[in-house]
Parts: C-alpha cells; sequence; structure tokens
C-alpha cells in the first residue's frame, strides 16, 4: 500500500442475518486530508464508522491502518492503535465534569494506576499533574477551558458536540472520525465548524473522515468524498465532480429530480 | 478552599472521631458499643457495594457470597487448634483446615483476599452480563456459596457453623479498617481510573470506543469490591463470635444494598450517613419485634415486624426519592463550609 | 433402578417440572413486557397457598372453591402490586424498579411472617388425591397426574388468550415495542394490569399445587421456588411462553434424576439450578427461546 494512504478498507461487507447493511464499502483515505462519507439516511455509513471502530465485525473484507489489519479488532483497541471518533447522537459522560471527560479519553495514555495513586507515589503525582495540564489544553484547543469544572450534560449542544471532539483528541489518534458534527446547527455555527475541524487537523497532524448531511460543509471542507446509497459506494471523487455526478443527485432527490435538471 | 485545609479538616475530624470512640469505649453500655461495631462493619460493606453498583453500574445481589468467604477464611484462621478439635463434630476437619492459624490482622486480610480472589473467578464469566441478568447470577453465587458451606462439613462444620470465634474485633480494628477501606475507594475513585469506572457507568459504548477496556475494569471494580466486602465478612464474624450458613442468607445483601440505595448510588459520603442511620434505625426496629410494657399491659413483640417497616421503607425511598440521602453529590468540607456562611447571613 | 422406579421418577419429574413451568410463565411475561424480574412473583406463589389454607379452616369453604377464590384474590393483588410498587417507575431506570420488587418481595414476605406467623402450617389434601393406583407393580398417586393435568389446562388457557385474543395481540405488540403500541392505542396500562393478573393466577396455582405435593405452608416457601422458576425462564429463554414451559419441565427433570441417580448429591439439590443459570448465562445467554437483543451503537 502505498505510503500516503493512512486508512484502507478492502470490499468490506456487513450484513445483519440476510439483510446486506453495507457491500463491498472500499476507500482509501489520504493521509493528513478531510474526507466525507454522505448518502441518504439509511444508506449505512454510520455502519461504516462502527465497523472501521471495531463496534460491528464485519462479514467480510479488511480494514487496515496505516499498513496493519484492524479488521475485528474490539474498539478499545482500534482506539489505542489511533482511530477516534464521535457519535451521531453526542455520547458524553453526562455525570461527569467535562474536564473528566477529556480525561477518561487520555487514561489510554496513562502508566500509573488506581494502585501509585492509592499511594501517593511521586510518580502518579508527576503523571497526574501533567495529564490535568495537557487536557485542559485540549479544553483550550475547543474553547471549553472556562468550563472544565461544569458537569458534561449541563454544556448547550455545540459545546458538547466540541467537548466529544476534545474527548477524542486526549486519545491521542492519528485517524479522526466524526459522525455529523454539524447536526443541529445553524449556518453561522456550521461555517465556525468547517473553520474548526480544518483548525484541529492542522494543529493535531490529524486525518478526517465524517459523516454530513449539510452539504455546504461537506463541499466546503472535505477534499474526498465517498457517496453510500443502499449500502452500496455509488460514486466518489472531489467536491466538483460529486456534485454533478447524475447518480448521486437520483440517490439524493429520485427521478423526477433528474428530469428537471 | 486550599488542599492544604482540606488536609487539615480531615485530620481534624479523624482526631475528632477518634476521641469520640476513645470516650465511647469506656462509658458506653455493651449494647452501644455493639451499634458502634456494625455501624463501621455496614460501612465497609455498603462502601464495597457502592463501589460496584454506585459508581460502576454493576448490578450485584452476590454481597453476602463474599462476606461468607471473608468470614469462614478469617474464623479459620483465628481460632485455636484445640478449639478446631472440639467444634468440627461431625466430622473432623481437614488437617490443613485444623492447623492453620494466622494473627488477626493477617486473617482479616485472608479473608479479604480470598473474597476477592472468588470475585475474580465468578466476576470473570459474569461480568459480560447486562444489569439484571448480572444480579440474579451473582446472586446465584451467593446461594451455591451457601450451599457449598452446608456441604463441606471439613471445612466449615456444615450447618452447625463456627462457634466461640474470638472477638478480636473491637472498635479500633473496626474503625480502623472502616477508615482504610474509605480511603483506598477515595483514592481509586480520585484517580483516573475512578473516572474511567463512572465513565463505563454513564456510557459503555462511549467508553469503548475511548479505548477503555471496559471489562478489565469491571472486574477491577468488581475484585475491590470484593476484596472489601471479604473484610467486613471477616471482622462481622469475630464481632459476632458465632456463623453459620443461614447467617448469609440474601436478607444480609438485601440489608447492605438498601443502606446504599437510601444514601445515593454514587455518593460515598451518603453511605457513610446512610450506614449511621440505618444501622441505628434496624437496632431500634428490634424494639417492636420484643413485647413491650405499656403502663402495666404487656404488649407481645411481633416478629417479622422490623423487616416490615424496613422493606417498605426501601420502597417509599425507591418511589419517591431514587436517588437517596446524596444522589451523586458528595458532601465535602467546601459545601459544610457553604451552609455556614449562609447560616450568618 | 427398575423400569417401575424410573417411571415414577418421569412422573415426579413431570409433577415439580410443570410447577416450575407455571411460575416461569408469569416470570417470562412480566419480563417479556417490562424487562423486569418481578422478584416479588415468589410471594405470590406463597400467599395462594396459604389463602386457600385460611379458606379452609377459617372460611370452612369447600377445596375447589377455597382454590378458585385464592387464585382471583392473589392475581389482585398481583396488580395491585404492580399499580403501586412498579407502575411510578415505568420511566425510571430498569433497575429502580427491580429494587423496587426486592423490597415488596421482602415486605410480603415479612407480613406472612407478622400474621400467619413462622410456624409451619399443615395442608388439607383431598382424600382423592391420595389413594394410590397401583397398576403393573408401578404405584402412582392420582396427585402426580392431577397436577401436570391442572398445569396443561392452564397453560393452554393461557396460549389461547395470548395468541387467540385482542388482548394477547396487545401483550405481544408491547413486548415488542412498548412506545410504539402507546401510540397505535393499545390501552398498554390496562394490558400490563392484565398481564400481572394472569401471570400472577399462574403463580398461585402453582402454589396451591405445590402445598398438595410438600404439605407444609411457611412464609418463606416460594422463594426457593421462585429462584428456580426464574432460572427455568432464563434457561428456556426469557421473553418466550413455550420457553417458559420447556425450562420448567427440563428444570423439573434434571433435579429429580440428579438425585435420583446421584443420591450423594442430594445435598446440592438447590445449587443446580444456580449452576444451571450461570452455565446458560455464560454459552447462550438468550437461552433456548429467546430473541437477541442488541445494544445499539
Amino acid at each position: 500500500m502505498a505510503d500516503d494512504i493512512i486508512l484502507a478498507t478492502d470490499d468490506v461487507t456487513m450484513r445483519f442475518g440476510g439483510l446486506a447493511a453495507v457491500t463491498d464499502f472500499s476507500i482509501a483515505v489520504k493521509r493528513g486530508s478531510i474526507a466525507g462519507l454522505i448518502g441518504p439516511n439509511g444508506a449505512g455509513k454510520t455502519t461504516c464508522f462502527n465497523m472501521i471502530t471495531g463496534f460491528y465485525k464485519p462479514t467480510e473484507g479488511r480494514i487496515l491502518y496505516e499498513g496493519r489489519e484492524v479488521t475485528g479488532l474490539a474498539p478499545h483497541k482500534v482506539c489505542k492503535a489511533g482511530i477516534a471518533r464521535t457519535f451521531q447522537n453526542i455520547r458524553l459522560f453526562g455525570n461527569e465534569t467535562v474536564l473528566e471527560n477529556v480525561m477518561i479519553g487520555r487514561h489510554l495514555r496513562q502508566k500509573t494506576g488506581w494502585l501509585q495513586a492509592v499511594l501517593f507515589t511521586p510518580a502518579y503525582l508527576r503523571e497526574d499533574k501533567a495529564m490535568r495540564s495537557h487536557c485542559l489544553e485540549l479544553l483550550d484547543a475547543v474553547g471549553l477551558a472556562d468550563l472544565a469544572d461544569d458537569k458534561a450534560n449541563s454544556l448547550a449542544y455545540g459545546a458538547q458536540r466540541r467537548l466529544e471532539i476534545a474527548r477524542a483528541l486526549a486519545t491521542d489518534p492519528g485517524f479522526l472520525l466524526l459522525d455529523e458534527p454539524a447536526a443541529g446547527m445553524n449556518p453561522h455555527e456550521s461555517q465556525d465548524l468547517m473553520g474548526f475541524v480544518r483548525t484541529i487537523r492542522d494543529d493535531f497532524n490529524l486525518t478526517i473522515l465524517l459523516i454530513e448531511h449539510d452539504m455546504k460543509v461537506v463541499m466546503g471542507i472535505c477534499e474526498h468524498i465517498w457517496v453510500l446509497d443502499y449500502g452500496v459506494t455509488i460514486a466518489q471523487g472531489n467536491p466538483e465532480a460529486i456534485r454533478r455526478d447524475p447518480k448521486v443527485i437520483l440517490a439524493y432527490l429520485g427521478e423526477e429530480a433528474l428530469d428537471h435538471a | 478552599m486550599r488542599r492544604g485545609q482540606i488536609i487539615l479538616f480531615n485530620c481534624l475530624a479523624m482526631i475528632a472521631a477518634g476521641l469520640f470512640l476513645w470516650l465511647a469505649k469506656d462509658t458506653f453500655d455493651g449494647y452501644k458499643i455493639q451499634i458502634l461495631n456494625l455501624i463501621a462493619i455496614n460501612i465497609i460493606l455498603a462502601l464495597s457495594l457502592n463501589l460496584i453498583y454506585g459508581f460502576t453500574g454493576l448490578f450485584s445481589l452476590g454481597h453476602a457470597g463474599f462476606m461468607a468467604i471473608g468470614a469462614y477464611v478469617c474464623s479459620i484462621l483465628i481460632m485455636t487448634p484445640d478449639q478446631k478439635d472440639m467444634l468440627f463434630i461431625l466430622e473432623p476437619a481437614y488437617d490443613w483446615v485444623q492447623n492453620a492459624q494466622a494473627p488477626f490482622l493477617a486473617a482479616v486480610i485472608a479473608g479479604g483476599l480470598a473474597a476477592a480472589l472468588a470475585g475474580i473467578i465468578v466476576g470473570y464469566p459474569l461480568l459480560r452480563l447486562g444489569d439484571d441478568y448480572l444480579g440474579i447470577a451473582t446472586l446465584g453465587f451467593a446461594e451455591i456459596v451457601r450451599v457449598l458451606a452446608n456441604n463441606f462439613p471439613r471445612l466449615t462444620n456444615g450447618a452447625l457453623g463456627f462457634k466461640g470465634i474470638p472477638d478480636y474485633a473491637n472498635l479500633w480494628w473496626n474503625f480502623g479498617w472502616c477508615l482504610v477501606t474509605l480511603y483506598v475507594i477515595v483514592r481509586l475513585l480520585q484517580s483516573n481510573t475512578g473516572n474511567v469506572l463512572k465513565a463505563i457507568r454513564d456510557d459503555e459504548a462511549a467508553a469503548r470506543a475511548m479505548g477503555v477496556n471496559v471489562f478489565r475494569y469491571k472486574l477491577l471494580s468488581f475484585t475491590v469490591g470484593a476484596f472489601f466486602a471479604g473484610v467486613g465478612g471477616a471482622l462481622l464474624a469475630s464481632l459476632l463470635t458465632t456463623i453459620d450458613p443461614k447467617m448469609f442468607l440474601f436478607t444480609l445483601t438485601f440489608n447492605i444494598l438498601m443502606i446504599v440505595v437510601a444514601g445515593g448510588l454514587g455518593s460515598l459520603s451518603g453511605t457513610v450517613m446512610a450506614g449511621i442511620g440505618i444501622t441505628v434505625l434496624l437496632e431500634w426496629l428490634r424494639v417492636v419485634e420484643n413485647p413491650v410494657d405499656l403502663f402495666g399491659f404487656e404488649l407481645p413483640g411481633v416478629p417479622g415486624m422490623r423487616m416490615v417497616v424496613f422493606s417498605l421503607a426501601l420502597i417509599i425511598i425507591i418511589l419517591f426519592r431514587r436517588e437517596g440521602l446524596m444522589g451523586m453529590r458528595e458532601l465535602s468540607w467546601q459545601s459544610v463550609a457553604r451552609v455556614f456562611s449562609r447560616g450568618k447571613a | 433402578m427398575n423400569s417401575a422406579m424410573f417411571i415414577q421418577h418421569m412422573l415426579n419429574s413431570l409433577t415439580l417440572g410443570s410447577l416450575y413451568a407455571l411460575v416461569a410463565i408469569g416470570y417470562t411475561m412480566v419480563y417479556g413486557i417490562l424487562r423486569l424480574i418481578n422478584f416479588a412473583h415468589s410471594e405470590m406463589f406463597m400467599l395462594g397457598a396459604y389463602f386457600v389454607f385460611w379458606g379452609i379452616t377459617l372460611g370452612q369453604l369447600p377445596w375447589p372453591v377455597a382454590m378458585a377464590l385464592a387464585i382471583a384474590v392473589t392475581a389482585s393483588l398481583g396488580v395491585l402490586v404492580d399499580q403501586v410498587a412498579y407502575r411510578p417507575l415505568r420511566d425510571a431506570p430498569r433497575i429502580s424498579a427491580l429494587i423496587s420488587s426486592i423490597g415488596v418481595s421482602f415486605f410480603l414476605q415479612n407480613v406472612a411472617i407478622v400474621f400467619f406467623q413462622a410456624i409451619p402450617r399443615e395442608v388439607y389434601r383431598p382424600q382423592w388425591l391420595e389413594d394410590p393406583i397401583i397398576t403393573h407393580g408401578v404405584r402412582i398417586l392420582p396427585l402426580t397426574l392431577f397436577v401436570p393435568f391442572l398445569s396443561l389446562l392452564f397453560m393452554l388457557v393461557l396460549l389461547w388468550i395470548v395468541y387467540r385474543t385482542k388482548a394477547g395481540l396487545g401483550m405481544r405488540a408491547i413486548s415488542k415495542d412498548i412506545e410504539t403500541s402507546y401510540l397505535m392505542g393499545v390501552p398498554v396500562n390496562r394490558i400490563i394490569a392484565l398481564t400481572f393478573g394472569i401471570g400472577t393466577a399462574l403463580a398461585a396455582a402453582s402454589g396451591i399445587m405445590w402445598a398438595l405435593r410438600y404439605p407444609q405452608l411457611q412464609p418463606m416457601m416460594g422463594t426457593i421456588p421462585g429462584f428456580k422458576a426464574f432460572i427455568a425462564a432464563v434457561f428456556g429463554g426469557i421473553g418466550s411462553i413455550p420457553g417458559a414451559v420447556i425450562g420448567g419441565l427440563a428444570l423439573g427433570f434434571i433435579e429429580i434424576m440428579t438425585v435420583a441417580f446421584f443420591p450423594d448429591l442430594a445435598g446440592y439439590r438447590d445449587a443446580f439450578a444456580f449452576v444451571l443459570l450461570i452455565m446458560v448465562l455464560m454459552f447462550k445467554p438468550t437461552g433456548l427461546m429467546g430473541e437477541r437483543l442488541e445494544d445499539k451503537v
């Protein structure tokens, strides 16, 4: 595999019972790019995310990250390998504080454990301090540093989305999956989001794959886009090519729209 | 409030508690001292269950089983060989049971470790189960422990159990262990490991996506909880000086669950307060089960009434104040200070 | 072991198994609809038996009348328990209702200790159930035939209700998806009440027949059979009525036969069920006939 491909899927198929949710899903995401996965509701986009992150074990096919096979690994191992994600319906640890949420993401890179905490060993205290300041920096990067001690479920919607991203960043990922990051945002907010996604890509050396329904966002930031319909990849290419692809227009708007177009 | 101040207040509180115990030891009658001892042990047991259920979200009903293991192991180790010779009348004890002996501290730790080992063995297959299934399966584990205790007379003296266990578990031991339990669990929960446990409770799938090896952490919480349940059982055996399989019925787990629910799932200070309150309440309710002399009329005692009132209290709490006394909040020096400053204003 | 003894054991298994099955049906129905392990169910078993006892000794009622009345009274009690202790918790976390049911279970048990006293009581048994029939060297108590027969009758009535009536359709709808059932105009609360009524009636019937088989009443008598019946329901696949019946019969069979073939294991009798439970949960958590439930990400 070429060195500039960070994540590749190879004819990945997911069947639930007899029903094929995703068929022969093959993508190759370039290192350092922002890529998009779009398609109508129920096209199987989140299923793809769930397969990449280990929540579903694909019925067939392989998933390679940095040239290493991660197919069917448990989610926590996938995360350890460097793939982090957010959820479509925000899933924060609601009873914990904003800072604690980020620290939970950081635990993966922590070397000292709870026994050292009980014994107050110097190594633990040093690491704990360093971890806290690192997590506060992450919160600063997403603009939530002032709310560090608030409960996660007391945050406003947009802030919850950003916290979810900060939490994912805490795991030190090389590859970040964002599931509908602009959902529920007004045009102004999604404009900000586009800048934000680019910034974190640059600042944290990330490659990003996102699912999004807001076409302005997708066309605005993605360098390469894959389009799913009924689990089948019907098109791929740069935003310009996708915008003009009749199959995509057909999938989104139905037969009539094409006639009028 | 600064960290130094908090440490100072904690030390002051410990000294005050120590003074109270020192005074109580000489001035209280035996019955009141017994209640104090039970408070300490119940707090140990409830803290360990709250770690498992309140903080990690594992609905476990197996506490009586862990307690039984701790109680039997500790008792075997602190009874003298002569005592065991007299005690095992159904069948003679195994040689290693007969000869095993250890000082009290080591015996209590051994009881805890045995329970922790049982926690690992049981937790390994069972912790993959969802909440209510886990509850019923751990309840099954506790029942199996009881059945085994009944059927291994050479180890446990069968249904007769042990009598005359040395009564080493005095106020100092019990409250000392209570403090150790509180300290270890507080530190565990304040560390990032504690955050991870709470994350599993709040959203298991999200925790897995964040790289948490959910099973390993569940097993950790379950094992630490089992250890302290074993310690509690060991202390209880030495406090009561008799144990038998009937003592470790589901009722025992129920009482502890009651303390945890009443104090607040996910609140250690709530557990401590409820531990005190409910132990006192349970003892006080014994009054209704004993005959009462009222103005010269003898009212007969009503057996069972204690548990009627007690179980009704649990239903009422769960129906009308599900979060218990404290919910997930903790009583801290800051909140105490706030109450006082509000009083002045 | 000769064949006569074997037949005897088979009949005993059938009797015990059908008693477990009747109780298991109640657990499985309630779990199927509310995802609640109703701990108080085993107390319904105990109360049914006691109500017959009081009906005969205090009310001077003939046995069949006492039985019918006891089933009706217990069933109403089951509905009442749901209304008071579970219904307010429908929107609460699932474990809250479970804790409430543990509370109700202890409450009823101890109310029974207070009012009925803890001393075991002897039960009246109709004479015609006691005179043994002897054919081909096999000695059969009419009781061992009567219990499975009556159980079968109850189960047929139940199956008719669940699969042939409108209320049964509602039950099946709710167990698939309670939210949608509300929207579709299914009278959810009435049907849940009916489910508790039917489930409890079967538990009471089982308790009454249990008391014929093991003629001693005491307030804790429901606990162990209750647990075992629940395990039977899990074994058969919780939520499935045929599963509960099969699970109950299988458990009765395993218990009787193990003790018959390995008398040394008699002391462990009460542990079999729990070992079985743990094994089922480890290897096939959905039971024999259960459906698979997945956590959606």
